[in-house]
């Protein structure tokens, strides 16, 4: 066995289990993310070295778990979400307080937040559920899955941290809808929704009804909850059809622009690229959720379908509410936009979720032999 | 109805499968709405967020001018920039603003006037201005805050021009001074279109020439172009138009005979206007008591203005300009001019006075005892014979009277270009009628005429309409108006603008009878009322005296207690020399100063000693207590 062959072998291991398409759109979206996060930071702590390290993180956790067949992964389902759950009870009792709000857990030399487990564990126990019962679905599992997923939702959403909260929430919805929530039961729970609304309003925290105040009169308070809304829709704006070019954005580099690498990185790519570049973006991320979708149809069985299908609609629902927001046609919740945004947690749950489909792509084939 | 496993396998496929096709329809409905709002903000609004960039970004600074400086005729400044450092504090970046002024206090001395000052420009200005806590920090203070500064973030030292008047209390009602801009002055700033000049401006001239050549003196608001970040801190300057200084001011005024002109008046309340007949140039413009106008320039103190405010001698008035007083026997060679130009006499034509006249069944009395005998035009001049201008104002009749004076500028104002003139009066039966209601009351008599022969009665004028005739006279006829500043220096081209360059008027008078007054005046000077304060001139002068009834200020309020004191009369001396070719001409008055030969002509004799012979003199003028009782 010569060089060559081996290095050829090696290459076949090494991607056997990897979806090039989706991996190739990923790769696209990240180098975009990667050159934003330099024009972000570059003039102050530069953030992109630590960027790099955390998507190579990232692709490995990725490698790995689509080496995983999806009757693996359907293990870690019942375990993974019983350890979330416990942790926000731990959260909820001992939890650290920063801003307001209670989302860390203590560890000794880190510390953690078990809601971002609930974003992969709440879709693998909910599929691993419905795939259980596969054979005689009947209202009473629907309930059951809506049970499982509304106690980690509520209690997320009371820490509170409203953006993890509908990103936990939308993940388990989703696999409700796909594992065939009666349409009926979908147009009912709608109404009851609106119905609720003015009830969910008063349950609201103060700050929380400021933002949607906010998202619809940005300028009755333009120092306060206005301001972040303001300035990215300025920064949107201003960028014109082709932007102002890269690391020239004014309202980046001047630092009207909050949260520049994190949550509203978008409204720096927006003003350097201007609409050219946020149609490229877009269109990109409807390739992923367009091949993600394709991956979930031909899904070898109910689990991986419902699964796959549940994390591409999350991908869509992080990229949809992140852009809305920075827009101005969303309130303003902490949702990052997948594979752009600074942070190594996101990150790296992004990227499990993307080996899980890549698992369910790549294994397909191996089910049916 | 029942289906094989495999069927309902592949009917649950498609239901996915249309679930699938479902959700993609919803992801492609929220991407189109996601890049119909990018099209929205980046195309369709794309030129409004753009200038809101633009905007949030460029920061326009304006760099204030440098105030034109004041000279007087000889180059001596009498007011003039300096450099001072101050100690700044921009509200918006300094959390706990109390905390920072306490622990400011530690490091430079801060009083709780400087307090209420700041506290006062907070309410008055915008939060990322630069506010000064203290002005003029010694080198040391300085030296202190520079060594801590690293504690105070937004609070900076800062060089900065103020306003001095470096001769004090010298020329100050000429002068006026300059203040912070308030309201009003903002209204004044917005009607002359000159709001954008403004911008940066924080001082403004209120009074004087400070105020009446503001737009001359202030110069154009040069304008930096600075790039600044979210936190409002300059990043780096885009473009600079430098400012351009205002212009400068030189003055007619004498700042040395404006000196000692104050000096002589002594404690004295009074006002001496002297003017250069041959050009309107004012030498000297004095009102006492007067004020340091550099007590005005950071904001008076309170207990200051009180004092100023409140003084019985009321230093803030300027009696030059706003004070009317009857002008006494001052006025008799102005009549004696109309009898001459009207042809009711003659120089040689005289009368013989029995020390009374009686006009209407009442007697108007002659000061002097028995009268002056055997009286001419000279001798009514230089004795100043009462019942010779009772009689000829009453040959005249008061039309003629109020026809003649009007042209010398009597009873209108003479548009000395400072703020604050009186208007005077100069009765005539119009006058009466605009000025009474009551028709009993609008009715001019008779014998209210012979009292104008004398310059008592309604007469009133202030001390410049009396210098501007005075001047007018010695000069032949050739009228100027009265004016401060010789000429404007542009800072930009050095050229120089006189003010006032032409005559006003030429009076058409006759060439003899004006000899005949101006000689008849010497003749003042050397036999008669002004005789003993003209001793030993040296140089020939022409005057009058005068004395007028008191009547207090327009306004204001004399303690009840002086009473006696305040009914002294008010001393009056109009004067010009040299005769043949006058250099000078010049009104005195001195407030209850008795008789105008007691006190009035002895602080002209000073003035004019120093101007024509340049000697200095001594101390304040003293009181002639032995002059002649005249009137």
């Amino acid at each position: 066995m010569n060089v060559g062959e081996f290095l050829r072998r090696f290459w076949d291991r090494l991607i056997a289990h990897v979806d090039v398409p989706l991996f190739l759109i990923t790769l696209t979206i990240m180098l975009f993310g990667l050159s934003t996060v330099y024009s972000a930071t570059y003039d102050g702590s530069n953030r992109t070295a630590a960027q790099m390290m955390n998507m190579l993180l990232g692709l490995s956790v990725m490698w790995g778990v689509a080496q995983l067949p999806p009757q693996k992964l359907m293990r870690f389902g019942v375990p993974l979400y019983v350890l979330g759950v416990v942790l926000l009870v731990l959260v909820y009792l001992f939890g650290i307080k920063v801003n307001g709000s209670k989302r860390w857990l203590s560890i000794g030399i880190t510390r953690i937040q078990p809601s971002e487990i609930l974003k992969i564990a709440m879709p693998l126990m909910l599929a691993w559920y419905f795939h259980k019962h596969e054979a005689a679905l009947k209202l009473r599992h629907y309930v059951v899955a809506c049970l499982l997923l509304v106690v980690p939702f509520a209690m997320i959403a009371k820490q509170p941290d409203l953006g993890t909260a509908i990103l936990v929430g939308a993940a388990g919805f989703y696999v409700i809808f796909f594992a065939g929530l009666p349409w009926k039961v979908i147009v009912g729970l709608l109404a009851a929704a609106g119905g609720a609304a003015p009830f969910v309003w008063t349950l609201l925290h103060d700050y929380q009804r400021k933002r949607i105040l906010t998202l619809i009169d940005p300028s009755a308070d333009p120092l306060g909850a206005g301001y972040h809304i303001i300035q990215s829709t300025i920064a949107i704006g201003s960028g014109g059809p082709f932007g102002k070019g890269w690391l020239s954005g004014t309202q980046t580099h001047l630092e009207f622009i909050p949260e520049r690498h994190t949550d509203f990185i978008f409204a720096v790519f927006s003003e350097e690229r201007g609409l050219l570049g946020n149609t490229l973006l877009v269109t990109l991320y409807l390739a992923l959720i367009g091949r993600g979708l394709m991956i979930s149809a031909n899904a070898s069985t109910l689990f991986a379908r419902i699964l796959a299908g549940s994390i591409t609609l999350s991908f869509f629902t992080y990229a949809f509410v992140n852009m809305g927001m920075v827009s101005g046609i969303l309130p303003v919740v902490g949702v990052p936009l997948p594979f752009m945004s600074y942070g190594g947690t996101a990150l790296v749950t992004l990227f499990l979720a993307l080996g899980i489909l890549m698992s369910i792509q790549t294994h397909r084939m191996l089910v049916k032999k | 109805m029942r289906y094989s496993p495999l069927n309902t396998r592949d009917r649950e496929l498609d239901r996915f499968r249309f679930r699938i096709a479902f959700a993609a329809g919803v992801v492609l409905l929220c991407f189109t709405i996601l890049i119909g709002r990018f099209v929205y903000l980046q195309l369709v609004q794309h030129d409004y967020y753009k200038t809101r960039a633009e905007d949030n970004r460029i920061s326009l600074v304006p760099v204030t001018p440098n105030r034109g400086v004041i000279v007087d005729r000889n180059g001596t400044v009498l007011a003039r920039n300096y450099s001072a450092f101050t100690l700044e504090i921009t509200p918006s970046k300094v959390d706990d603003l109390e905390a920072t002024i306490d622990a400011l206090g530690e490091f430079v001395e801060i009083q709780p006037k400087d307090r209420k000052r700041f506290k006062k420009l907070r309410e008055e200005s915008k939060t990322f201005e630069s506010l000064p806590i203290r002005t003029r920090l010694t080198d040391v203070e300085v030296a202190r805050f520079a060594a801590n500064r690293y504690r105070f973030p937004g609070v900076e030292v800062k060089a900065r021009l103020f306003r001095q008047y470096p001769l004090g209390a010298t020329a100050s009602h000429a002068l006026g001074y300059i203040g912070r801009i308030n309201d009003r002055d903002i209204d004044t700033i917005e009607r002359n279109e000159q709001t954008a000049n403004y911008k940066g401006t924080d001082h403004i001239g209120k009074t004087g020439i400070e105020q009446k050549y503001e737009f001359h003196l202030h110069g154009e608001t040069g304008y930096e172009q600075i790039e600044v970040d979210a936190g409002g801190r300059a990043v780096r300057s885009l473009s600079r138009v430098p400012p351009v200084p205002g212009n400068n001011l030189t003055l007619t005024i004498d700042a040395k005979l404006q000196e000692i002109t104050e000096k002589v008046f002594g404690d004295r309340r009074g006002a001496l206007v002297a003017i250069e007949p041959s050009t309107g140039g004012i030498l000297a413009l004095v009102s006492t008591p007067t004020y340091d106008p550099n007590l005005f320039v950071d904001g008076i103190r309170t207990d200051d203005w009180d004092d100023l405010n409140n003084s019985p001698d009321k230093p803030m008035v300027n009696r030059a300009l706003n004070g009317a007083y009857p002008p006494g026997s001052t006025f008799k060679p102005f009549m004696a001019l109309a009898g001459l130009e009207l042809g009711k006499r003659t120089p040689q034509q005289a009368i013989s006075d029995p020390g009374f006249f009686n006009f209407g069944g009442h007697t108007f009395m002659d000061d002097k005892k028995g009268g002056h005998g055997i009286v001419d035009m000279y001798k009514s001049i230089v004795q100043s014979c009462n019942t010779y201008y009772f009689g000829l104002a009453n040959d005249l009749g008061i039309d003629n009277i109020a026809r003649f004076m009007g042209p010398f500028g009597f009873g209108s104002r003479t548009g000395v270009d400072i703020e604050g003139e009186s208007e005077g009066v100069l009765p005539s039966p119009e006058w009466k009628k605009r000025r009474f209601k009551r028709p009993e009351q609008q009715k001019w008599f008779a014998g209210e005429t012979i009292s104008v022969g004398i310059g008592q009665g309604y007469n009133a004028y202030t001390p410049i309409q009396l210098a501007q005739a005075m001047a007018t006279l010695a000069n032949d006829g050739v009228m100027f108006r009265p004016h401060l500043v010789k000429y404007i220096t542009d800072s930009k081209t050095g050229e120089k603008t006189m003010i006032e360059p032409q005559p006003l008027r030429t009076l058409p008078l006759k060439p003899e009878n004006i000899a005949t007054i101006k000689h008849a005046m010497v003749g003042v000077n050397k036999e008669g009322t002004g005789a003993r304060a003209f001793a030993g001139a040296g140089y020939e002068v022409g005057g009058k005296t005068g004395t007028a009834q008191v009547y207090s200020l327009k306004g204001s309020s004399y303690n009840r207690d002086k009473v006696k004191k305040d009914l002294r009369d008010h001393a009056l001396y109009i004067a010009f020399a040299p005769a043949d070719k006058p250099k000078i001409a010049l009104a005195v008055l001195v407030e209850n100063g008795g008789f105008g030969a007691q006190s009035a002509a002895p602080i002209a004799r000073l003035v004019m000693d120093y101007y024509l012979l340049g000697k200095l003199p001594k101390g304040p003028a003293s009181e002639d207590e032995k002059a002649e009782e005249e009137e």
